[in-house]
Order: C-alpha cells, then structure tokens, then sequence
C-alpha cells in the first residue's frame, strides 16, 4: 500500500505575524517557514505505519511555489520515499487543492491519504474533508490515534469537544491529524544528505487541474486584532477578591 | 434577499448552544428566512429548536445507528436542501468543522470558516494565523456555505418561536464508515464551552493529583474548568478540557487561570473572554499581557487562600 501525505509550507509557528500597514497582507519576506506541523505529525505517522509493515512507500505531495521544495526535502529526510511538487505561485484556495490531491490521488492510487487537520497560516480545516468528498472516500478528522484492523479498515479516535471519539472506516481513506497523534521525529544530518538523491517530481498546476470549479474567495482587507487592554497587577488575594466583588464577578 | 439553513449539534438528546449562537449570526444579515436541519434520532431534538424565535422551519431527519454524527453520512443530504438555500451556516465546533467543508465541496464552494462578524450577506470577517490577523472576506456565490465562531456571538436565548417541524428520513447513511464509540470525561461541572466562569491550569499544575485544587476553586466558584495545551500533553486532564487555537475557542465572563504561561495558540482560545484573571509564578509571563487583573505568586498558596477567603 502507498500513502500519500499532503503537506504545506507555512510561516514558522514561533513566528509573530504582522499584518502589513497598508492592510494588503502580512509580512512574510525574511521570515522563517516550515512545513505545517499538523502535516509534520502526518509525515510522521505515514512513516510509522510503513515502519510496521503495514504500507511500503510514503509519497509526499505539496502545492506551492517552487520554494516549497524544501519542505519536501525536509519530509523526505524525515524518512519519505518521495516527493512532488505542484507548482502554483498563486495562494490555491481548499476546493482547487482538493481538485489537484484528488489528481495526483488518481495518478499514485495511494490505500490511504494523511495530511493536516488545518494549515496554521489560513486557519481553514477544509483541505482534507474535500478531498474525502470529492474522492467519495471515508474521513476520519482530528485523529489523535489510528490502529489497522482486519479487512483492509481502520479505526482511528478522534479528538473532539465532547471527548475522544472512535469511527471505524474503510481503506482508501482520508485522515487528518491533531496533535497528540504522535511525535514527529529530528531529523538527522545523513538523513539530509540522503534526500537531496531522493526523487522530486514537479508538475505544473495547470497541468493537473485546467479549470477547477469553484470560485475563490476574495480577501478584501487584512487587519490586526484588537489587543486587549493591559489590566492592573494586584498584590494579594484580598485585593484580587475585591475587584471580582465590584465587577459582580462572586458574591 | 438571504435564506438561511442551520445545521444543528446536538448530543443525542439535547441541542448544543452552539445552534442558538449560529442562529445569532444568521439574524444579523437580515434574511428573509432562516431554517435549521436537525440529523438525530430523538424526536424531542427539534421542539427544542423550534422554540427559537426567528426559525421558520425545522427539518427534522431521522437517522439510525448513530449516522446523525457522521459527516459522510448527513453531508449529502445538507447539500441537497442547501441548493434551496442562499446560506449553510453550521457551527465552528469540532461536529462542525467536520462536516461542513462536504456540504462545501458537494455545492462546489470554498467555505468561510470560522465567520467571527458578518458585515452583510456577502462580506464577513474571519481570523486567520491563531487570529494574529483578521481579513474581511467577500463571496457571492450561490450558495455561501459557513462556519461560525461560536465564541463570537451570544446565544439566542428566545423561547417564544413557532417554527413548523418536518420529518423525513435519512437516506444517504454512509456504508464505508462506522461509529465506534465516545469516551468522554463525563465531569458534573459546567460545560466548558457554555460556562459564565472557567477556572483553567495550566503546565504549574505540576501533575494529574495537583489538578484537584483547581476542581476544588472551579467547584466551589460554580465553575468550568480548562486547561491548556502543556497540562493535556503532559497527561495531567484529557483532551476535552483544551482551551486554545486547537482545543476550545471559549467567551466566559470570568477566564481565571493558574499556572498558564499564555502562548499564543492559548490566548486565541480567550480573547473574548469578558474577564481575564492570571495567576503565574512568573511575573515575565505573556499571560499578563492580556490579563485584566494579574497576580504574581504560588498557586499552591493562592488557591487555598481563595478557598478559604471566597
């Protein structure tokens, strides 16, 4: 079985964003990127479950500008067979990535797909529950565990507001990660070495989707949060009790 | 003008909040009718919903074998009354966030997610990097498929609704995917997305049995307890009492924390609180920056001391 693991580059998720001052964006130039680290604990967990036998290639797969070959890269010193690239200098919306995993899908016949739950720059957790969709395949979102059962399913618990839930789905299958599903690996400098031999496919996006359906969504303006106020530091509890009685706060 | 469906959560027996907050927001655009999709199997789920004053109509779908959770299961059916719908609004919780990119992907739009203000029927507001950034968005599209903050909007608390009920059954239960079952942490407390107050620990817990001081505040104060991302991974609560980018976005009037640094990710999960009190043995910790009221000491000393003094 092949898995297929999606991933994105991102800004760093020690990085501080900063929307620009004319509200166009945020500022990315100089700043560090990584590779998603939801799809971090999806490489990993790829490579798991190939280490027990269970699969026998890992491909990882991103849609980005050509700087994400890095990423890829990375993935494939964390243990990935190999790697391709779709290459698109344009933001790609969840819909028209869908469209292009659903194509590289149909090319690598993969038994299970795993990627992140969400990307932490757009925030939008919509990626993978398309692609099941569009695939006509099972989901199983937010997986903190995933275990192998007999005839070709797996049962895989949730991580969800009410607790940890469990479905059982059949094999292909999309899976999105949380973060207690596992630890990702360090990945070691031999490692690196040996990946830059690894197989890197980059294909262009217009070759893999022409038209997709769907229209992208227009971002009109970008801003800062409100900050909260700074408040007042107290010194004792009786003080801290004071303020909670006058805000009605206790009784 | 809008027509508005509604995806309601719910537990088995009874209608999450997070319906009547979604419902909230679905006012604010003016629409000309706005009607809620209930998938379950209890025929009390959708008098509960048709008390809410401004729903027109309650669809009611029946299901077996658990299939109302499933996302593979009900998606379809959304999407197919979606199409007589302007807007498919569900809400931003974990139920949500599962099953509405389907219902996006089956009307072939991209989803809004995590709508935090509507501006109008067409443009809305939404955060971005753990809500480091807010973009205005803008989308006019057929159908406008959505999730909404919860945290965002009040809860319409109205009983006075008259909405008409109509039943049918569920029809596209998935065969490819099974409930298996729900462990939940099963607390008598106050739920924490729900709750006025919430008493939070953080990694300054220190441990799994040091946790039971901040029951014992949280108990006798009436309120929910959270913690943070540090004090889950370590093993000290499960997962359900997560506050943050990736756990639970909550807005309680009264946020009180122990032991909690105040990383980013955690502060998204806050930032509507009404009151945010931190107690830290660090002085230097982020947490105080965005603290209405901040105390510097030992946790160990202080919530005995409230116990005592509350």
């Amino acid at each position: 079985m092949k898995i297929l693991v999606a991933i994105k580059r991102v800004v760093d998720y020690n990085v501080r964003v900063q929307v620009k001052p004319d509200g166009s964006g945020v500022a990315t130039d100089g700043v560090k990127m990584s590779i998603n680290p939801f799809d971090e604990i999806a490489i990993e967990e790829a490579l798991r479950i190939k280490e027990q036998g269970k699969a026998n290639e890992v491909i990882v797969v991103t849609i980005g500008s050509n700087d994400s070959q890095q990423q890829l890269r990375t993935a494939m010193a964390m243990g990935a067979d190999r790697a391709i690239l779709v290459e698109s200098n344009a933001a790609v919306q969840p819909l028209q990535a869908a469209q292009v995993l659903l194509q590289v899908i149909e090319q690598e016949q993969p038994g299970l797909v795993i990627t992140g739950k969400q990307a932490i720059d757009d925030d939008n957790n919509q990626t993978p529950q398309m692609l099941a969709t569009l695939w006509n395949r099972p989901q199983a979102t937010f997986a903190s565990k995933v275990e192998f059962i007999e005839g070709n399913k797996i049962n895989v618990t949730r991580e969800v507001d009410a607790g940890l839930e469990t479905i059982q789905v059949e094999l292909p299958a999309v899976v999105s990660t949380d973060l207690r599903l596992n630890e990702p690996r360090f990945v070691k400098l031999p490692d690196i070495m040996k990946a830059k031999r690894k197989p890197l496919d980059v294909k262009a996006i217009a070759d893999m989707v022409a038209a997709p359906k769907g229209q992208a969504i227009e971002v009109l303006k970008y801003e800062a949060p409100q900050a909260r106020q700074k408040g007042v530091m107290v010194e004792t509890v009786d003080e801290l009790i004071e303020i909670l009685k006058d805000k009605g706060l206790v009784s | 003008m809008s027509k508005v469906l509604i995806l309601a959560e719910h537990n088995g027996s009874q209608v999450n909040q997070s319906t009547a907050k979604v419902l909230t927001a679905a006012k604010q655009m003016n629409a000309a009718s706005i009607d809620v999709v209930v998938f379950g199997n209890d025929a009390g789920l959708a008098p509960q919903v048709a008390v809410l004053n401004g729903v027109s109509q309650v669809h009611y779908v029946q299901c077996d074998d658990n299939h109302d959770q499933l996302a593979a299961s009900i998606a379809p059916s959304i999407a197919q009354m979606g199409k007589n719908y302007s807007h498919v609004f569900g809400p931003s919780t974990t139920f949500g966030k599962d099953v509405m990119p389907r219902v996006a992907a089956l009307l072939e739009v991209n989803q809004l997610s995590d709508v935090m203000e509507i501006i109008d029927a067409n443009n809305f507001k939404r955060p971005i990097y753990a809500g480091n950034a807010i973009i205005t968005v803008k989308t006019d599209t057929t159908q406008i498929v959505a999730t909404v903050r919860t945290a965002s909007f009040p809860a319409d608390k109205s009983t006075d609704g008259q909405a008409t009920v109509t039943e049918s059954a569920l029809t596209t239960a998935a065969t490819h995917t099974s409930f298996v079952q729900l462990a939940s942490g099963n607390s008598d407390r106050p739920d924490l997305q729900t709750a006025s107050k919430v008493i939070s620990g953080g990694r300054g817990v220190g441990s799994e049995e040091n946790f039971e001081i901040v029951y014992n505040l949280a108990d006798k104060m009436g309120a929910a307890t959270g913690a943070s991302r540090a004090a889950v991974d370590a093993g000290y609560v499960p997962n359900d009492m997560q506050v943050g980018q990736t756990g639970k976005i909550i807005a309680p009037d009264l946020y009180m924390c122990f032991g909690i640094s105040g990383a980013i990710q955690h502060l998204t999960g806050i930032k509507d609180a009404g009151t945010i009190v931190a107690i830290n043995k660090d002085g230097d910790a982020p947490i105080f920056e965005v603290a209405d009221v901040g105390l510097v000491g030992d946790l160990f000393k202080i919530i005995p001391e409230m116990m005592e003094k509350l």
